[in-house]
This record gives structure tokens, C-alpha cells and sequence, in this order.
């Protein structure tokens, strides 16, 4: 055996070629990615806190857990897709009749990775953390059906980011878009391992996703409190359910296209070629058959938001509550009869077309609804512009116009003009920026003391939200009239005077989303340093009215000492108008909850490592990495403790300690909510 | 209700189901056996239709029988699933044949 061959063997494609050294600008963004982790590991080893993290959060079943770990991985993920956003921006505004910084493989790479990342790298795993964490107190559960599937999906999630932080330093990425359409994805015009990167990164969080579907849905229709009928829940729950069954049924089209298409690329089949019987335009069919839904999964959570946010900090009962309900499921399942609009132009008959184009504008009523019902819970209500509602407010007005942009689009007619134009681009970010962005920062700020124990820093927090409002308005609405213009979207370079003007406000738009994203971090500094003047311990710093609130902050392993007596919608309020609310129950009860497991992070670590192996060929390391993901399967069958009993004398202590906290702490009015003064116990006023 | 006639009406379902599945796959594979033993004994769209109805009601016979789904209420939720993924396969299955048989007719138009 010759060298090369013992090399082929050991390390498949891998070469010094694969270093990022052709390129200044990759080249520091591979140093950043490797400085980072380096620094990161670095820090954890010398302030010890290896053991703490594996016991306490890495191996950790507790949904309230992994539901912080979901939201903190969307943010490391959030601050990279926004910095390559920047990057197109910049290169849009400098290149005019010139090449720019950035060579058009490049520029096509930064897209691909952008769009990938925020659509299943950020905006997915925000969600998935801000159900897993709200859900199953909402419900007034003890945690999810399948707490170590759950552990297993932020795996598989994480494996799939950490290929895609990975394709920074080793290789190029794949510079097919996010939606990674062949035939331009297949060898025959992508023979590096980019399209790999991609078809593997997707896969395995596509894979996290439709297992965390099955366990959101499973957990809210089997772990309800007592009393907790469906139409008691509060809409979060509506929403979070909707789009469980969303993953479920949409995920799997997505896997099946990505894995034919590793098919083509590695054992020479011929699904979407465009020879020998393959047909590319399946791939579209496919990927948009999971696509669609796929926006509904990423906007129905945020709607759920909304309502908790405008009712909560309305101090009123949601308006038109079954409405919603109903518009939510007609959203979904309406969903499914869309795709096509992501291709009208590819051929098929006008026919065709006009359905699904009429079938498009149908979901504007429902939506409509909704927004109607939000506007009217905010009538007369005790409204308080704190950061969610901010958020919130900033939907209401932003929204509507992204969507009025979407029943354009949604005209066959108007399509064939616009499309592949950055019209779309702009109509898609109006809907993701102020529809889900803002909805998962509106969540972030609304349940972050629930999660910590202590509020975030309101001054901060405007100043953030002030900034992706302008940086919004300012980077995305001269996309409309670029758009207009017919300036095509994905470009690197242009050469008419006329876009100049436009892209440059964009870029200055960017920045400040830019310096947004720096605020967030800041906020949470100043947060931090400050969280003795805003702890909560007492566990209700809005006023809340469902059942998240009905706990401590942060809540205790069990979340509830006794599982909660549901007597009607928005159960929490209820129970503190009725005097029910903080009552010492007559006894304790032994608690069982999961014991810490290992295979979230064996299997993440499993599949990052076949995924990495099938990328680069590596045949040893990918048989070993899904052998090690199903023996631990196997494994962990044979495991017969698999939960942790909390004595009841152990929670008693816990709920002294809780209910002492709330004695002591002073009941706090609407006016003083963003005070010192709030202590996590809620005043009751008179509306 | 004592646990034997559980146990008898539970076998009773159970055979029930067994002998319904089998007479729909007989009668399915039959067709198809009769097709090709007789020729013209039997047309071929008989043969799909009898093959597509046999497997419909072979759906709900395993439905009903071996997964224990029925109209009472505690069931409720499982046959609203139920009625939902098939709701949502139809789409999915039926859309795809249409857009890509289009599609496909268009491009043989033109050739
Ligand atoms: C935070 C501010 C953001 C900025 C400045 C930004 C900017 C951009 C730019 C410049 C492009 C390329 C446009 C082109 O094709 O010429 C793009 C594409 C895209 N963005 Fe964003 N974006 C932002 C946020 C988001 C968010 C929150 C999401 C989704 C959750 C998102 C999803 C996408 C997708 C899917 C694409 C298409 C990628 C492709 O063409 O394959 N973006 N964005
Ligand atoms: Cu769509």
C-alpha cells in the first residue's frame, strides 16, 4: 500500500488544500472559530467547570435544561449569521462596477451558510428551547413525555451546527442557497465536499427536529394537569402543538430529499440528475413540500408569543381565544397546500399554479384574524410597554406589511416578474425579522427571569430593540424597490447606478442590526452584574397569568410540588383572584424525576462524527460514529434506573424556602414592575 | 366482567381481524391471479379497483382490530390523528402526482 493509500484511508479527501489559507477573509474566520473554541475550553478548564457542565447541563434531562442549551446554541449560531449577513451587505454597497472584498464563490458560500444557519441552526433551535422550557409548565407538567429523546434531539442539533462551524476551517461549504437545489448541488457541478457539508448538517438537525416534534406533541397531549383541557390551554401551548405536528409530518420529505441526493453524490444513483430517469424538479417538489410548513413551524411559535406577551402585559383575557385556536389549526393544516408557490416558475401549467396561488392567499384570512384579535386584547387593557410588548408592537405594525408582500407574491403573474429578485428576499425577512426574530427576543426577555431568577435590564433592552427596528426598516425596505428594479437576488456585483443609493442604506441598515446584536450582549452583562436589584426569586414579575408563573424562579427539578388544579383558562390568574394562588398543600409526595443520561451527548458526538467522516470520506470514522449512535441506543435500553426520586422532605424545604421568599417579598403594582421594587410578587389591583 | 371474557372477547377481535385481513389479501391477489391465469376473464381496471378498495378497508380492518381504534370517545384523539396524517399523506401524495404528471406531459409536449 502506498502512502496516498494509507492517507486515502486514514483521513478519505482530507488535505492541507482543505485549510482555509487561499483566502485573508476565510482564513480569520476559520482563526475566529478555533480561537473561539480554543478560548472556550480554556476558560471552562481553568475555572473547573468540566464536571459542572457534564453533570449539570450537558447530561442533564431537566426540559427546563435543555431548553436554556437550545436557546444558547441559537444565539452563538444567531451572532454568525448575522456577521455574514453584514459581509453580503457590505460587499452589495462597495460592489458597484467593481469585484468588492469578496469573490463571487465566496459571496455564494456566505448566503448558503447564512440562510442555513438561520433557518435551522437559530430560528429552530430558539424555538425548540422556548417550547421546551415554557411548554411543560404551561401545561402544569413535571417535564416531557421523552425526556431523554429530548437530550437526544439537542444532540443531533448541535452536531448539526457543529459540522457547520467546522465547514469553517476545513473545506468550503456548499454555495447552492439554502434550499441546496440540484442539478447544481450534484457531482457533476459541485465535486467538493461543500454540498456534503450541507446535506449532512441538515440532516442531522432535520432529524433533531422531527423527534422533538413527536415529543412536543406526545408531551401536550398526554401530560396536561389536572383539569388542563385542550381549550384551556394558553395559546403557547396552541401554538407549540400546531407546530410539533408540523415537524412531525414536514421534517420527513426534507430528510428524504436530502438523503436521495446524498444518494446521487455518493453512490452514484440518479435521482436528480438529468440523465438516466432523474428528475431535479422532484427535489424542488420535495424540499418545498417540507419548506412551507417549514415557515409555518418557524412562525406559529412566535404567534404564540405574541399572545401570552399582549395578554399578559394587557392584563387581560386574549381576545377571541378560540379564534385563535382555530386559525392556528386552519394555518396548519393549510400549509400543506401551498409549496408550489416556491416554484411557480418552474413549468408546470397555469392550472396548477392558480390553485395553489388561491390556496396561498387563503392563509392571509386566518392571520388576519389573529392580528385583529391581538389588536383588540390590547384595547382597553392595562397596556405596559415593557421590551416584549415593545416587540410586540413593532410586530403588529411591521408584519402586515410582509404579509401584505406575500399575497403579492402569491399571484402567479406577479412571481414570474419578481421572483428570484431581492423583492423576495425582502418579503421574507419582513415576515422572519419582525414575525419570528422578534417574537423569540419578545419570549427571550418575557421568560428570562422565569428561567434565572433575575429580570433583564429594561434600558438595554430598548436600546437593542430600538436598534433592530431602524436596522430592520433600514436594510430591508430598499429591497423592496431593489427588488422592483430587478436587482436579482444572490448577487455579488452589479452594474447599475441606479441599485447604489439603495444598497448602501442596506448596508447601513445591517450595521445597525450589527450593533443591535451587540446591545443583546451587553444587556445581558449589565444583567448579570445587576441581578441583585432585579431578582425574583418569588417567581411572577408580570403579573403572569398562566401557569409558568405558579412556581418558583428559576423553578425547582420537579417544577411543582403538587401537580396544579386547573379550573379555567389562564389558570394562574384564576387561582390568584380566587386566593388559591401560594397555598400550602396539605401534604408532600416523593418526586420522581429523570436521572442525568450521557446519550444526548454521546449521540450528538457520534453524529457529528459520521456526518464529518461522510463529508470527507473517511469510511472507519463513519461506521464507528453510527455504530456508537445505535449500540448507545441499545445500551440505554438495558439501563433500569432511569429516574432520581426528591424526597418529600426534601421538597418541602424547597417550597419553604419559595413560599417564605414570596411572604417576604412586598407585592408589587403595574407601575413598579420595571423597578427594584419587583420582587417577583405580584400585586392584585383593581383593573 | 371477569378477566376471562376479557380475554375471550379480546381473542374474538383478534381472530376477527385475522380473518378479514386474509380474506381481503385472498381477494386481492386473486385478481390479480385471475388477470393473469384467465385472460379477458376479468378487466384490468377491475383489477385496480378491487386491489385499491381491498387495501382501503384492509387499512381500516387493522385499524379497527389490531390497534383498537374505534368511534368511543376515550379514542377520540387517536382517530382525529389518525384522520389527520392521512388527511395530510393525501395532500402531499396526490399534490406531488399532479404537479410532477404536469410537468412531465409538458416537457412530452414539446419534445
Ligand atoms: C438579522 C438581519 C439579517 C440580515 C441583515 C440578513 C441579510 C441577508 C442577505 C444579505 C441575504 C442574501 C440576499 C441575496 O440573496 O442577495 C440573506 C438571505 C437569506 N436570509 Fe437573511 N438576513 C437577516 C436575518 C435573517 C433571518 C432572521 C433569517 C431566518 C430566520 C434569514 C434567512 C435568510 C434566508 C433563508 C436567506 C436565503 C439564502 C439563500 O439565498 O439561499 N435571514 N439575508
Ligand atoms: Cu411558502
Amino acid at each position: 500500500m502506498s502512502g496516498a493509500d494509507l492517507w486515502h484511508l486514514l483521513f478519505g479527501k482530507l488535505s492541507a488544500d482543505a485549510l482555509p489559507f487561499y483566502s485573508a477573509i476565510a482564513a480569520t474566520a476559520a482563526g475566529v472559530v478555533v480561537c473561539g473554541a480554543l478560548g472556550a475550553a480554556l476558560l471552562i478548564t481553568w475555572l473547573g467547570r468540566w464536571r459542572y457542565l457534564w453533570r449539570e447541563w450537558f447530561t442533564s434531562l431537566d426540559h427546563k435544561k435543555i431548553g436554556i442549551m437550545y436557546v444558547v446554541l441559537s444565539l452563538v449560531m444567531l451572532a454568525r449569521a448575522v456577521v455574514e449577513a453584514c459581509m453580503m451587505r457590505m460587499q452589495q454597497a462597495v460592489a458597484f462596477d467593481s469585484a468588492g472584498f469578496l469573490p463571487p464563490d465566496h459571496f455564494a458560500q456566505l448566503f448558503t451558510t447564512h440562510g442555513t444557519i438561520m433557518i435551522f441552526f437559530m430560528a429552530m433551535p430558539f424555538l425548540t428551547g422556548l417550547i421546551n422550557f415554557v411548554m411543560p409548565l404551561q401545561i402544569g407538567a413535571r417535564d416531557v413525555s421523552f425526556p431523554m429523546m429530548n437530550s437526544v434531539s439537542l444532540g443531533l442539533t448541535t452536531a448539526g451546527a457543529g459540522l457547520m462551524m467546522v465547514s469553517l476551517v476545513l473545506g468550503k461549504f456548499s454555495t447552492g442557497g439554502w434550499s441546496g437545489y440540484p442539478p447544481y448541488t450534484e457531482l457533476g457541478f459541485n465535486p467538493g465536499v461543500g454540498p456534503d457539508y450541507w446535506i449532512w448538517a441538515v440532516t442531522l438537525s432535520s432529524l433533531g427536529s422531527t423527534l422533538t416534534g413527536i415529543n412536543f406533541a406526545v408531551t401536550i397531549y398526554k401530560r396536561r394537569a389536572p383539569g388542563m383541557t385542550l381549550f384551556r390551554m394558553p395559546l403557547f401551548c396552541w401554538t407549540a402543538l400546531c407546530a410539533s405536528i408540523l415537524m412531525i409530518f414536514a421534517m420527513p420529505p426534507l430528510t428524504v430529499a436530502t438523503a436521495l441526493l446524498a444518494c446521487d453524490r455518493y453512490l452514484g444513483m440518479h435521482f436528480f440528475t438529468n440523465s438516466l430517469g432523474g428528475n431535479m424538479m422532484n427535489f424542488a417538489n420535495l424540499f418545498w413540500l417540507f419548506g412551507h410548513p417549514e415557515v409555518y413551524i418557524l412562525i406559529l411559535p412566535p404567534f404564540g408569543v405574541w399572545s401570552e406577551v399582549i395578554a399578559n402585559f394587557s392584563a387581560k383575557y386574549l381576545y377571541g381565544y378560540r379564534s385563535l385556536v382555530y386559525a392556528t389549526m386552519a394555518i396548519a393544516v393549510l400549509s400543506f397546500t401551498v409549496w408550489v408557490h416556491h416554484f411557480f416558475t418552474m413549468g408546470q401549467s397555469a392550472d396548477v399554479n392558480a390553485a395553489f396561488g388561491i390556496a396561498t392567499m387563503l392563509i392571509g384570512i386566518p392571520t388576519g384574524v389573529k392580528i385583529y384579535d391581538w389588536m383588540l386584547t390590547l384595547f382597553r387593557g392595562r397596556v405596559r410597554f415593557t421590551v416584549p410588548m415593545l416587540y410586540a408592537l413593532a410586530f403588529l405594525l411591521l408584519f402586515p406589511l410582509g404579509g401584505l408582500t406575500g399575497i403579492l407574491l402569491a399571484n402567479p403573474a406577479v412571481d414570474y416578474q419578481v421572483h428570484n429578485t431581492l423583492f423576495l428576499v425582502a418579503h421574507f425577512h419582513n415576515m422572519l425579522i419582525p414575525g419570528l426574530l422578534f417574537g423569540m427576543l419578545a419570549g427571550y426577555h418575557y421568560w428570562f427571569p422565569k428561567a434565572f431568577g433575575f429580570r433583564l435590564d429594561e434600558v438595554w433592552g430598548r436600546i437593542a430593540f430600538a436598534l433592530w427596528v431602524a436596522g430592520f426598516v433600514l436594510a430591508f425596505m430598499p429591497l423592496y424597490a431593489l427588488g422592483l428594479m430587478a436587482m436579482p437576488r444572490r448577487t455579488d456585483a452589479f452594474f447599475e447606478a441606479a441599485y447604489l443609493p439603495y444598497t448602501l442604506v442596506a448596508a447601513f441598515g445591517a450595521l445597525l442590526i450589527l450593533a443591535a446584536l451587540v446591545s443583546l450582549c451587553v444587556q445581558v452583562w449589565v444583567s448579570v452584574r445587576r441581578r441583585r436589584e432585579t431578582e425574583v426569586f418569588a417567581g411572577d414579575p408580570w403579573n403572569g397569568r398562566t401557569l409558568e408563573w405558579a412556581t418558583s424562579s428559576p423553578p425547582p427539578d420537579y417544577n411543582f410540588a403538587v401537580l396544579p388544579q386547573v379550573e379555567g383558562r389562564d389558570a394562574f390568574w384564576l387561582m390568584k383572584q380566587d386566593g388559591r394562588a401560594y397555598r400550602t398543600p396539605d401534604r408532600y409526595e416523593d418526586i420522581e424525576v429523570p436521572r442525568n443520561s450521557a446519550m444526548g451527548p454521546v449521540v450528538g458526538m457520534a453524529g457529528a462524527a459520521a456526518g464529518f467522516a461522510l463529508v470527507w470520506h473517511i469510511g472507519w470514522l463513519a461506521i464507528i460514529g453510527v455504530l456508537t449512535m445505535g449500540g448507545a441506543l441499545i445500551a440505554r435500553s438495558f439501563v433500569r434506573h432511569t429516574t432520581r426520586t426528591i424526597a418529600a422532605d426534601e421538597v418541602r424545604r424547597i417550597e419553604a424556602r419559595w413560599r417564605d421568599a414570596v411572604a417576604a417579598s412586598p407585592g408589587v403594582t403595574r407601575d413598579d414592575e420595571t423597578t427594584p421594587a419587583n420582587r417577583g410578587h405580584a400585586a392584585m389591583e383593581v383593573a | 366482567m371477569n378477566r376471562r371474557d376479557d380475554y375471550r372477547r379480546e381473542l374474538r377481535a383478534y381472530l376477527t381481524g385475522l380473518g378479514l385481513a386474509v380474506v381481503l389479501s385472498v381477494l386481492a391477489f386473486g385478481a390479480v391471479g385471475l388477470a393473469e391465469g384467465v385472460p379477458g376473464a376479468i378487466s384490468r381496471s377491475t383489477v385496480v379497483w378491487t386491489i385499491g378498495l381491498t387495501a382501503a378497508v384492509q387499512v381500516v380492518v387493522h385499524f379497527r382490530y389490531f390497534l383498537h381504534i374505534d368511534l368511543t370517545r376515550s379514542k377520540r384523539d387517536d382517530l382525529q390523528l389518525i384522520l389527520f396524517s392521512a388527511l395530510i399523506v393525501l395532500l402531499m401524495v396526490a399534490g406531488t402526482l399532479w404537479i410532477l404528471g404536469d410537468l412531465r406531459d409538458r416537457m412530452m409536449a414539446v419534445l
